[in-house]
């Protein structure tokens, strides 16, 4: 469980990285907090010829407040998060999704934009920042785009990342202090991957009531209007209690083709809403 | 002086070194011109090997079988009747038999090249049909491992006494029981360093083993090379459970590759050569019945048990220690009239079994403590009730149960009911008809066994296998200044004998245990021992280090009479001193005289001085005969199959407890290891006999969060036959949490109808088919 050989650049400045990140005759990867990355390498599951370490890129470690949004560079840490060391916008909502991320010695190191690249269908970040409505600020040789967080998680560690492209920063909106927010993570024991994970942020003054169910066999399932879902007709109306029929077929559309892994993924839902409903 | 002596809650002395992080383990070791070695290892379960190519620019870093034509294959015989025999080449020859199985050794610099070369390594392979599930390999005979035999079984077994009594009771249970296959996961894994000691023309193996003593015969015979040519070191070990009580292929190859290549040699095994080349333990199946009468009266217990033995016979243990002694264990703590257990020992593509901590115990006790349970609920009687109506009683004792197992001492009935008082069972019951507000389900479930430990040469010579117990023996030498060394065969890595044994050298001598250093895991300066395994450490060599002592105490006496001018007769030792009614004289000023000034010694003083080997054996070394009562009280989320350990009580009678905290900690141990093989820990294996975990991400363990904080109660019934009446204590808390736990879950099911756990670990998945499986039943 030796990683094979490989080259290693610490480039200094984001044009740095992305010009190592262009080169066509090597296979490159970034590494950020290395928490999935080297497992990988160890297993020799990857085997890049060349590391480029994003950890020395001040950009990425940079973060940003304004009254509708913050953004909060790649390299963020998921302890960043939890401690609030990154001003919190949404109410104890994300540092609570960062605590629950494995076990503080991962959460140290671990990143934001590192969770959302490698784009593990359990990730804590993938479910819940697509149920917050953020989005991925991307880098690339061309300059800078962005995508939703639930469009740039394609598949099974799979992104919308070309070419020499990589996750500058994330942007989290600011959500109300009146919103409702819950999350709800079923795993097996204190500080693994989730089993089923869902997250449900009823916001009626932006307007938005949204829920995700995730740690499913590819993307997140997204209800961008969850109403439905909780028997209402509008987003700013009062939720009711989970249709767990509608919530069933809609995994069975997305191919969770085993019943009891649609039943947990439906419970998680379920008590992400009531999670909300008491807070 | 503080009281330091059997007894005495002091702090273990290895902990400075081990907490400071200060510990020397098989990875520490620096060596000059150490090459690391990586293994090539089969990817199929069972394949007959066309090829093995190595590229040109390898040549000579790379050692297949047909380099290593002067070894012999590892043979594990037992003298049990109908044993077949397998022979395990250290690098595979003609077949491959399980997944992980070493094809080549691939030596470089450091281990990741030497990885690179290992995959540089192609296998021409032609896959056979592979034998992954036991009860198919026990009836098959097309897919063979060992062809000559004709089937797959190592050994069958048959016990049977007056079973025809039981079979028209009025209640009659029947029940498929499993345990799935484990991997020990020693904090350390396994791992060797061999050089050769030119000055010493010795071999010499650092290994992380819990036997240094066998490891040496077994690589003297497998090598071809006389005992006192090979030196055998295990330095700290991170922990043993059994899977550092076996001689690895891996040592042999590594000793004849440093003799080959004539620098040190290494070789560390990673997790991933943990999970899938070496997932070895406690796979069992029963397919067992209770017979008893209404009340609840047991009449009888038939089973045929079948455990998968792996590939090959592992030395020393062989491959059947664990079915054979199924059939003589099963039993339990119980007194019931008629029994018949068939066992088979299969031999399937997957790793060779080794015992794990609790030996057959743990799958034993699982089987019959779910039966009991279910006979419980058709009895319609509490389950402790029906366990108390069963148990052997106190006033039995010692009694020669019915595969004639003698229990030394103890009440089974007492441990249990403190069990269930600690728990509060009106009250858990009460609270059970009230509901949960969160809605999950309370269920109580309870366990008792009692463990055989520390079993010697009557036992062991029976089962034929290479490595029999005898006496057991230990080094005393008190140092010119007064201090004393103590030199033992066996091994510690966790259970704390550099303390405990000290203590007991303590209680005899009165040697403060800070002057009282225990050297133990080297061949050339311990005497020889089988190690430790068996709980018998603290019987067998706190016996001898007792004996020992002892001698020693009547030479220091010897000595002091002549320096006080009084009679032996009215001396004794006592805090460091031989004392008598006139005065007393230091065990530190007889050392003085007897190294440095000899010249004031009685004329007629024992040669043999200060510095004494002794031999121990329990009066009776038929097994002294610990015992624990478990209750767990869980929450079971129907919802999502979670499980949580809402409270957990162990009662535990270890005979005299040399320390009661370093117990106290072997039942913090064991109980994690219980909670793992109860709720979590599985290897998997599809249909070709791939292993499907391979990291800690698919097999998992249990954390600090996991294991609940138990409530332990101690009692002190002394053995009859031991040295202070200690008992054997090491495994005994690995053996009960499964069914305890398990137990408790399918209490907690019972509103769901017939939902009944009967395979360990019980995962939420398959608490949710079993509760999905009764609500089929239900709506049926
Ligand atoms: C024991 C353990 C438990 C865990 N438990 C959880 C859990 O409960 N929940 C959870 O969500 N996660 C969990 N994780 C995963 C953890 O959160 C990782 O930190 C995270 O998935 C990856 O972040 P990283 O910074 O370590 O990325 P790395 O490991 O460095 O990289 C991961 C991948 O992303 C790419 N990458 C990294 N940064 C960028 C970037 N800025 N732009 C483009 N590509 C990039 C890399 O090339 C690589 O392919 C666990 C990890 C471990 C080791």
């Amino acid at each position: 469980m030796k990683p094979a050989r490989f080259e290693y650049e610490r480039p200094s400045d984001i044009a740095g990285a992305i010009a190592l990140l262009q080169r066509e005759d090597i296979a490159v990867k970034i590494i950020a907090g290395g928490q999935s990355l080297g497992p990988m390498l160890n297993l020799r599951l990857a085997q890049p010829d060349l590391l480029v370490d994003i950890t020395g890129l001040a950009e990425l470690k940079h973060v940003e407040e304004s009254s509708d949004c913050i953004i909060v560079g790649a390299c963020i840490t998921h302890a960043d998060m939890e401690d609030a060391r990154v001003p919190d916008v949404t109410h104890g909502a994300l540092p609570a999704v960062a605590r629950s991320i494995a076990y503080r010695a991962v959460r140290n190191r671990g990143t934001i934009g590192g969770s959302l690249a490698h784009a593990d269908p359990s990730a804590d970040w993938v479910a819940s920042l697509a149920a917050i409505g953020a989005d991925v600020l991307i880098r690339g040789p061309a300059g800078q785009r962005s995508l939703a967080v639930a469009d740039f998680v394609t598949g099974v560690f799979e992104v919308a990342l070309e070419q020499g492209e990589m996750v500058e920063a994330v942007r989290i909106p600011r959500i109300s202090r009146s919103a409702r927010w819950g999350y709800y993570k079923i795993c097996r024991k204190t500080g693994e991957l989730a089993q089923a994970v869902a997250a449900v942020l009823h916001d009626p003054e932006q307007a938005v009531f949204r829920a995700v169910i995730g740690a499913t066999e590819s993307t997140p399932v997204v209800f961008t209007d969850a109403s439905s879902l909780f028997g209402g007709n509008s987003v700013t109306e009062r939720p009711h209690a989970l249709d767990a029929g509608l919530a069933d077929q809609a995994l069975a559309a997305a191919g969770m083709t085993d019943k009891l892994d649609r039943q947990i993924h439906v419970v998680a839902l379920r008590r992400a809403m009531d999670k909300a409903m008491r807070a | 002086m503080t009281k330091q002596g059997v007894g005495s809650r002091v702090l273990r002395k290895e902990d400075d070194r081990l907490l400071r992080g200060r510990g020397q383990f098989i990875a520490d070791l620096r060596m000059a011109g150490l090459q690391d070695v990586a293994f090539v290892r089969s990817p199929l379960a069972h394949a007959r090997i066309r090829g093995i190519s190595v590229p040109p620019e390898y040549q000579g870093a790379v050692f297949t079988a047909a380099d290593l034509t002067d070894i012999k294959p590892i043979r594990a015989v037992s003298g049990l009747p109908g044993f077949k025999v397998s022979e395990q080449p250290s690098l595979a020859c003609g077949k491959v038999r399980h997944v992980g199985e070493m094809v080549a050794m691939c030596v470089a610099a450091t281990r990741a090249e030497a990885e690179d070369i290992a995959a540089s390594v192609q296998l021409d392979l032609e896959e056979l049909p592979a034998v992954h599930d036991m009860l198919a390999g026990r009836k098959s005979d097309t897919a063979l491992l060992h062809e000559a035999w004709g089937d797959n079984i190592f050994l069958e077994t048959n016990v049977e006494v007056n079973i025809a009594a039981a079979l028209d009771a009025p209640i009659k249970v029947t029940r498929e029981i499993s345990t799935a296959r484990q991997c020990q996961v020693p904090m350390e894994g396994r791992g060797v360093v061999a050089h050769w000691d030119n000055r010493l023309d010795q071999l010499v193996v650092h290994s992380s083993t819990q036997m240094p003593h066998i490891v040496r015969s077994g690589l003297s015979e497998c090598l071809g090379i006389e005992h006192g040519r090979i030196r055998v070191i295990s330095p700290d070990v991170g922990g043993g459970f059994g899977h550092k009580g076996i001689l690895l292929p891996e040592e042999v190859v590594l000793c004849w590759l440093t003799m080959r290549l004539g620098h040190p040699v290494r070789w560390l095994e990673d997790r991933r050569e943990h999970l899938t080349a070496s997932a070895n333990c406690r796979e069992h199946h029963y397919r067992i019945t209770g017979y008893a009468s209404r009340d609840g009266k047991l009449l009888g217990i038939d089973c045929e048990a079948t455990v998968d033995s792996g590939a090959y016979s592992s030395y020393p243990f062989s491959a059947c220690l664990e079915a054979a002694q199924v059939a003589s264990i099963l039993p339990g703590p119980y007194d019931f009239p008629s029994y018949r257990c068939r066992t088979w020992s299969v031999a399937t593509n997957k790793c060779p079994i080794l015992p794990y901590r609790g030996v057959a115990r743990t799958g034993v006790c699982f089987a019959l403590e779910l039966v009991l349970d279910a006979i419980a609920r058709e009895a319609g009687i509490e389950p402790h009730e029906l366990r108390l109506k069963n148990l052997v009683r106190p006033e039995q004792m010692p009694f020669d149960n019915i595969t004639k197992k003698h229990f030394d001492s103890g009440d089974y009935p007492q441990a249990l009911s403190r069990a269930i008082a600690a728990i509060d069972l009106p009250a858990l019951r009460e609270r059970q008809r009230r509901g949960e507000a969160d809605g999950r389900l309370v269920g109580l479930g309870m366990a008792i066994y009692c463990e055989q430990a520390a079993h010697g040469t009557s036992v062991y010579a029976g089962w034929g296998i290479p490595m029999v117990p005898g006496f057991e023996q230990a080094t005393a030498r008190v140092t010119p200044d007064g201090g004393l060394e103590l030199r033992v065969g066996v091994h510690s890595h966790g259970q704390g004998h550099e303390t405990t044994l000290a203590q007991v050298a303590n209680e005899i001598l009165g040697i403060d245990i800070s002057r009282i250093k225990v050297l133990h895991g080297d061949t050339a300066f311990t005497p020889y021992s089988t190690g430790t395994w068996g709980s018998r450490c603290t019987v067998m060599a706190g016996g001898a280090v007792s004996r020992a002592c002892e001698e020693i105490a009547r030479r220091a006496i010897a000595i002091g009479a002549f320096m006080l001018k009084a009679d032996a007769g009215t001396l004794s030792v006592r805090d460091g001193c031989v004392c008598g009614p006139a005065g007393s004289v230091t065990l530190q000023e007889i050392a003085y005289v007897w190294y440095r000034r000899p010249q004031d010694l009685p004329a007629d003083v024992n040669p043999g001085g200060l510095e004494i080997t002794a031999g121990y054996k329990p009066q009776r070394d038929s097994g002294t005969f610990s015992y624990g009562a478990h209750a767990a009280v869980v929450a079971v989320d129907a919802e999502t199959g979670a499980v949580e350990i809402l409270d957990y009580v162990i009662v535990e009678d270890g005979g005299k407890l040399v320390n009661p905290m370093v117990v106290d900690g072997q039942l913090y141990g064991g109980l994690a290891q219980g909670v793992g093989t109860a709720l979590y820990e599985e290897m998997p294996f599809d249909g070709s006999g791939q292993p499907l975990a391979s990291t800690f991400a698919d097999y998992l363990l249990p954390g600090p969060t996991e294991v609940p904080e138990p409530r332990m109660f101690h009692m002190e019934t002394l053995s009859p036959y031991t040295q202070f009446g200690v008992k054997g204590i090491g495994e005994g808390a690995a053996i009960a949490p499964p069914a305890a736990i398990t137990n408790a879950i399918n209490d907690a099911l019972r509103p769901l109808g017939a939902a009944e756990l009967l395979h360990s670990p019980v995962t939420p998945r398959r608490v949710l088919q079993a509760i999905a499986v009764a609500r089929m039943g239900k709506a049926a």
